[in-house]
């Protein structure tokens, strides 16, 4: 119990040194709540019906709509871990293709990619692909970098003593990747697939706002966006919950973490 | 824990989070309370079609979701979906691309459209005059745009400025040289704050922003450009000639829609109330406002229909003359740079559908 206390005491004391730094500062430099509405407007909100007074609560809207980003962010967190897990392997057996192709790979992450994802949505809509198709494309797409660079920094991270060793066992070099390399790997993979994680989510959302979609969290805070004057209070909520969806993303990754990597 | 078992439970970890995104796979979004009647019941042949819009949900477009709602779509057969803008949306693309097969946007970014051979055809103007105007505080002197002279004045660049430009020409004021353009963002914000000295503003929008900002319309001058006549056509219907022509049946489709959005448009005009509930629906983000979506469909009604409101009014017909003055202003602005071509609208959809 005092443990549990003692734990606690840290996030409590940060979200209340965050909530005086809110308010102080509306204090402090005379924001207006047009411009900075106060944390209790923002509660408040969550508990407003939606659609004209007839829908559900905002903050059950949100959490649907975060599911529906979410879901995406899983799906390109899949293929685009996949994708950087595999190029890691391909440029482990064969350094020459990593010096040929690490430059495109790098490449791709620098072209920013709020220019990409209209081009991919509408690129992948004009060949009649379904829109979450172009969503889960552009999750993939800032998740294998991440990926593919710490999963190379991990297979080559086994210690050359390590390797000597499993040389003078005789080990073949599937027996020497599968005993050695990988699991001297994991950590390096686990915290790649941390930022891909926060970085899925991301692509999620840049890539709903071309695709006329109707559900996601993008679309949320493109509509509080538009109706800020209206309601401020719904965009900063919108952005709250975007946040909290890359933390709940992050949060199970190192779940998995713990699972598989401290035992 | 051996390597091959904790792989074992990465894989089942995969799996199910796998599933359990695969299960969530009906969209939960926004289930449109049927704040009216629900529509008719459907009949079996429905032609399904996509309208696109030019912006996100609001009573800028209530017309088309009222003749969803009150089922004017589906007594035409037509089974409508229709697909919200947003910044990044160009309506053009999406009906060029076959990812919708009507879609609403501004007769200046239709042209430019059409110059780079994307064969787009407007069928219905549905706006008969421009929402667009130029704001100016009462106090700063600006009544008529020869007061522009020597001012910053803020306007929407990107398609949006040509009201502007053409009653600049109009009044032989030089845009680079005798004012100050100021580039202007989608809010009132460079107004309000008197940094500029008069910017542009939608009837149906800005103009409700400035409103509520706490002033009044006595506070202002306004500028309109529809008694200038130098405004552009705003929200129209276009479809691609492509789609149109390449079968008989799509021809009788289009009409069939643009007779059901007119109604639609007609039943606004006699029920604000019912349409604000049919656009609020739309809010899934709970952003919107009764007042404010309100305040918008009555100064669409006028936009439609002419204020006062006038029930006689020729919905969708494009003026010739209207379209004579957009490809002049076009041409003359560097929009597009060859001579617009007439095939650029067509009256035969609205002469069909008319009854």
């Amino acid at each position: 119990m005092v443990t549990a206390v003692r734990r606690m005491l840290p996030v409590v004391g940060l979200v209340a040194v965050l909530l005086l730094i809110w308010e102080g500062s509306k204090v402090l430099f005379g924001i207006s709540d047009q411009r900075l509405p106060h944390l209790g407007d923002i509660v408040t909100t969550m508990f407003t019906r939606t659609q004209g007074g007839n829908g559900p609560l905002l903050l059950v809207q949100m959490l649907i709509n975060a599911w529906a980003t979410l879901r995406v962010a899983m799906g390109g967190f899949f293929i685009g871990g996949l994708l950087g897990f595999g190029l890691a392997l391909l440029f482990m057996r064969m350094p020459i293709l990593e010096r040929g192709l690490m430059p495109y790979v790098i490449g791709s992450q620098t072209v920013p990619i709020l220019a990409i994802a209209p081009m991919v949505v509408v690129g992948l809509g004009r060949m009649g692909a379904e829109p979450w198709v172009a969503k889960i494309f552009v999750a993939a797409y800032l998740t294998f970098f991440p990926v593919t660079i710490g999963m190379l920094r991990g297979l080559r991270s086994a210690s050359p003593q390590s390797l000597d060793l499993m040389r003078s066992y005789a080990a073949s070099s599937l027996q020497t990747f599968w005993k050695l390399r990988l699991p001297a790997s994991l950590p390096y993979l686990f915290a790649s697939l941390k930022i891909a994680a926060s970085a899925s989510v991301i692509g999620a959302i840049v890539a709903e706002l071309p695709s006329g979609s109707s559900e996601g969290i993008g679309v949320m805070i493109l509509n509080a966006a538009q109706f800020y004057n209206s309601r401020p209070p719904a965009l900063y909520l919108a952005i709250l919950v975007a946040g909290l969806i890359g933390v709940v993303f992050y949060g199970l990754v190192a779940l998995a973490e713990r699972l598989i990597v401290k035992r | 824990m051996p390597i091959a078992k904790r792989f074992a439970l990465l894989l089942v970890m995969i799996v199910a989070s796998l599933i359990l995104a695969a299960c969530g796979q009906t969209p939960p979004a926004a289930p449109a309370a049927p704040t009216t009647e629900p529509a008719p019941e459907p009949a079996a042949e429905l032609d399904p079609v996509r309208l696109q819009l030019k912006w996100v949900a609001q009573a800028q477009f209530a017309g088309y979701y009222a003749a969803l709602d009150q089922g004017f779509y589906t007594e035409e057969g037509l089974d409508v979906t229709i697909r919200p803008g947003g910044p990044d949306i160009v309506p053009e693309q999406v009906v060029a691309s076959g990812q919708a097969e009507f879609g609403i946007n501004w007769m200046a970014s239709l042209l430019a459209t059409r110059e780079q051979g994307v064969p787009l055809v407007n069928i219905a103007q549905i706006y008969t005059r421009a929402g667009m105007r130029h704001l100016a505080w009462a106090d700063s002197g600006i009544a008529s745009p020869e007061d522009f002279a020597g001012r910053n004045i803020a306007v929407w660049f990107g398609g949006n400025e040509y009201n502007l430009l053409a009653t600049l020409s109009k009044f032989n004021l030089d845009p680079d040289t005798d004012l100050n353009l100021v580039q202007q963002p989608f809010d009132m914000n460079l107004l309000l704050n008197r940094e500029v000295d008069a910017a542009a503003a939608m009837t149906y929008n800005e103009l409700y922003q400035v409103l509520s900002a706490g002033h009044t319309i006595e506070e202002l001058n306004i500028i309109d450009y529809n008694e200038l006549g130098t405004a552009m056509p705003e929200d129209g219907i276009f479809v691609s000639e492509t789609w149109l022509t390449a079968d008989p049946a799509n021809k009788d489709i289009a009409a069939r829609f643009v007779r059901a959005s007119i109604k639609g448009w007609a039943y606004c005009r006699d029920n604000v109330d019912s349409c604000v509930d049919s656009v609020l629906s739309q809010d899934s983000g709970g952003v919107m406002t009764r007042e404010a979506q309100t305040w918008q469909m009555n100064e669409v009604n006028k936009l439609i229909w002419g204020d006062p409101i006038d029930p006689s009014t020729t919905v969708g017909f494009l003026e010739p003359a209207l379209f004579d003055f957009a490809a002049a202003t076009a041409l003359e602005f560097g929009v597009i740079t060859q001579p617009a071509d007439p095939a650029a609208y067509t009256h035969e959809i609205w002469e069909t559908a008319s009854p």
